[in-house]
């Protein structure tokens, strides 16, 4: 297996961006992820990114993206119709394959053209179930109920885990929820999408991240500590939600299983969980000691969702937290599609 | 954590079977699920320029600060040297065919166009790259390459901020360009690797 970090990451992330186009905002964050490591485009080995057309609301949106990258002369490019870290990953099996030492990701969104909880119905069945246009908050709620119903969480310990994220974020540039607010504050919000609170549910936000990727003494050279990828699995639950067990992430189990999590300690964790009851079943599913292990130092998804790149920015806010030495051992966690159907799992760990 | 992370759930367990009612139903054929998304689409700071000039006609690209290049339409970045552009430049509404196809079948939905006609790429006097147009007020199989062109606008009144404000391309009947001098065309080409 060859050594891959971390090594460089740039983010924004904004309650809209109304006046930009997707290139015209990400131009900037790829010029600064690769001159923080001094890299030029024609220096890297492969690049990767993750977007939806869905959201962009026009047909092979990326190529235009991909202008922002400067690919003349002609580059090693692929795309995924994914949350960024599945870039990643397709890029950091790029590197084991061999042959190169570098590689550039990114994932964006922009979802305020749309309406998301509508354009997300069209990843569900497209026979079944995308034809009764169901809400993504409202299929969340479904979940919800079963959790609470059958005693898997209670109402405080999703406004506790609320309350965490706020508080968390007050302290990140890049959130967009980060007012404070107490657990009995937000156990008195009236219900949104019932039994979900307004606090229960993400933040949206347009937005996206660079990430350099590099290998062995390459990563050293361009980075102090680098982020070094010690473990990495992505798993899918079944598509259809109704042979899913709601109150669990049987998939998150088993790529925490595979990437290793629990071989040793982990410092700090920063998981996509869109909604509290996501950050419940996730924290459970990676078997994390909440005690031990600062849970979503950034404020996680909660605070800002940003479509196709709260993953990779998860992977960015856990390396940059390795790179500052606030801890030595991380795992960064992506979702992807409804109620947790897929998830990623990377353990990340400074030298 | 479950005792063995890696075991199927519950709910995956047991047989499926058809209840008795519909055992000999027909089967569907097929069927409609209509999907439709709505957008309020905002084109960027560099198109919305661009748009914007259009309904004053005015036609506007932005320039490479590091080739040089001028790209029209603008989208706010070099797309050869991957960097966010370095300045607004007005060209002029003239320019020559760079190549151009001939259309002898209808389309469905343009009714206005009827063959044959003529679509081209048109260079404009002061830009690097082609640009989309039909050639119209020619027999399309006067049509070459290096034919000079000017836009033919819309009136002003019904001017908008759109690419339809030009309806087309019509010959100046100026001496042809000589093409394949493209350092003088500002066409250099990118540098090899």
């Amino acid at each position: 297996m060859i050594d891959v970090a971390v090594v460089s990451f740039a983010q924004r992330q904004e309650a809209s961006i109304p006046g930009e186009s997707e290139v015209e905002f990400m131009v900037p964050l790829m010029e600064q992820a690769k001159a923080a490591v001094g890299l030029t485009q024609p220096e890297i080995g492969f690049t990767c990114s993750g977007s939806s057309d869905f959201l962009a609301g026009q047909a092979f949106s990326f190529v235009m993206t991909i202008d922002g990258t400067g690919p003349v002369p002609p580059i090693s490019e692929s795309h995924v119709e994914q949350d960024g870290a599945w870039a990643l990953y397709e890029a950091w099996v790029k590197i084991q394959c061999g042959g190169i030492d570098t590689a550039f990701v990114y994932g964006y969104g922009k979802s305020s053209p749309g309406s998301l909880r509508d354009v997300l119905a069209t990843q569900m069945d497209p026979y079944y179930v995308c034809p009764l246009w169901p809400d993504s908050y409202a299929i969340e709620a479904l979940a919800a109920r079963l959790m609470l119903e059958g005693g898997h969480v209670s109402e405080r310990r999703l406004a506790e885990i609320a309350a965490r994220s706020r508080a968390n974020a007050a302290s990140n540039p890049h959130a967009v929820r980060a007012e404070p607010k107490s657990v009995d504050e937000i156990l008195a919000e009236e219900p949104a999408v019932d039994p979900l609170r307004p606090s229960d549910l993400p933040a949206e936000a347009d937005g996206g991240c660079a990430v350099v990727l590099a290998a062995g003494d390459r990563a050293r050279e361009l980075c102090e500590r680098p982020a070094w990828i010690r473990g990495f699995d992505h798993r899918g639950d079944a598509h259809t939600l109704g042979v899913r067990d709601l109150t669990t992430s049987m998939s998150t189990r088993m790529a925490a299983h595979r990437a290793g999590v629990a071989d040793d300690k982990v410092d700090l964790a920063e998981l996509y969980g869109p909604f509290t009851t996501s950050e419940h079943l996730l924290i459970d599913a990676l078997g994390l000691d909440e005690d031990a292990t600062a849970i979503n130092p950034s404020g996680g998804a909660l605070a800002a969702h940003t479509m196709m790149a709260s993953g990779l920015i998860r992977i960015g806010e856990a390396a940059s937290r390795l790179w500052r030495g606030d801890g030595d051992r991380a795992v960064a966690h992506a979702t992807s599609g409804p109620c947790l159907q897929q998830n990623l799992v990377c353990v990340l760990e400074g030298d | 954590m479950a005792d063995d992370p890696l075991a199927p759930p519950a709910a995956l367990a047991g047989d499926v079977t058809v209840p008795e009612a519909v055992a000999g139903a027909e089967p569907v054929q097929s069927v409609c699920t209509p999907i439709r998304l709505s957008y309020t689409y905002t084109p960027g700071r560099a198109l919305s320029r661009y748009l914007r000039a259009m309904a004053d006609r005015r036609i506007l690209g932005e320039r490479c600060g590091e080739t040089g290049q001028v790209f029209v339409p603008p989208r706010g970045v070099s797309p050869l040297a991957g960097t966010t552009t370095a300045g607004v430049v007005e060209l002029a509404d003239t320019g020559y065919v760079d190549s151009f196809n001939i259309t002898r079948v209808p389309i469905e939905r343009r009714p206005d166009l009827k063959p044959p006609y003529c679509s081209a790429w048109i260079v404009l006097d002061g830009a690097s790259v082609g640009f989309m147009g039909l050639v119209i007020n020619i027999a399309p199989e006067e049509v070459r390459i290096g034919m000079r062109v000017r836009a033919v606008w819309k009136p002003d009144d019904e001017l908008e901020t759109s690419a339809a404000n030009i309806l087309g391309w019509e010959p100046t009947g100026e001496p042809d360009e000589v093409i394949d001098d493209y350092e003088r065309l500002g066409r250099a080409q990118p540098a090899q690797p």
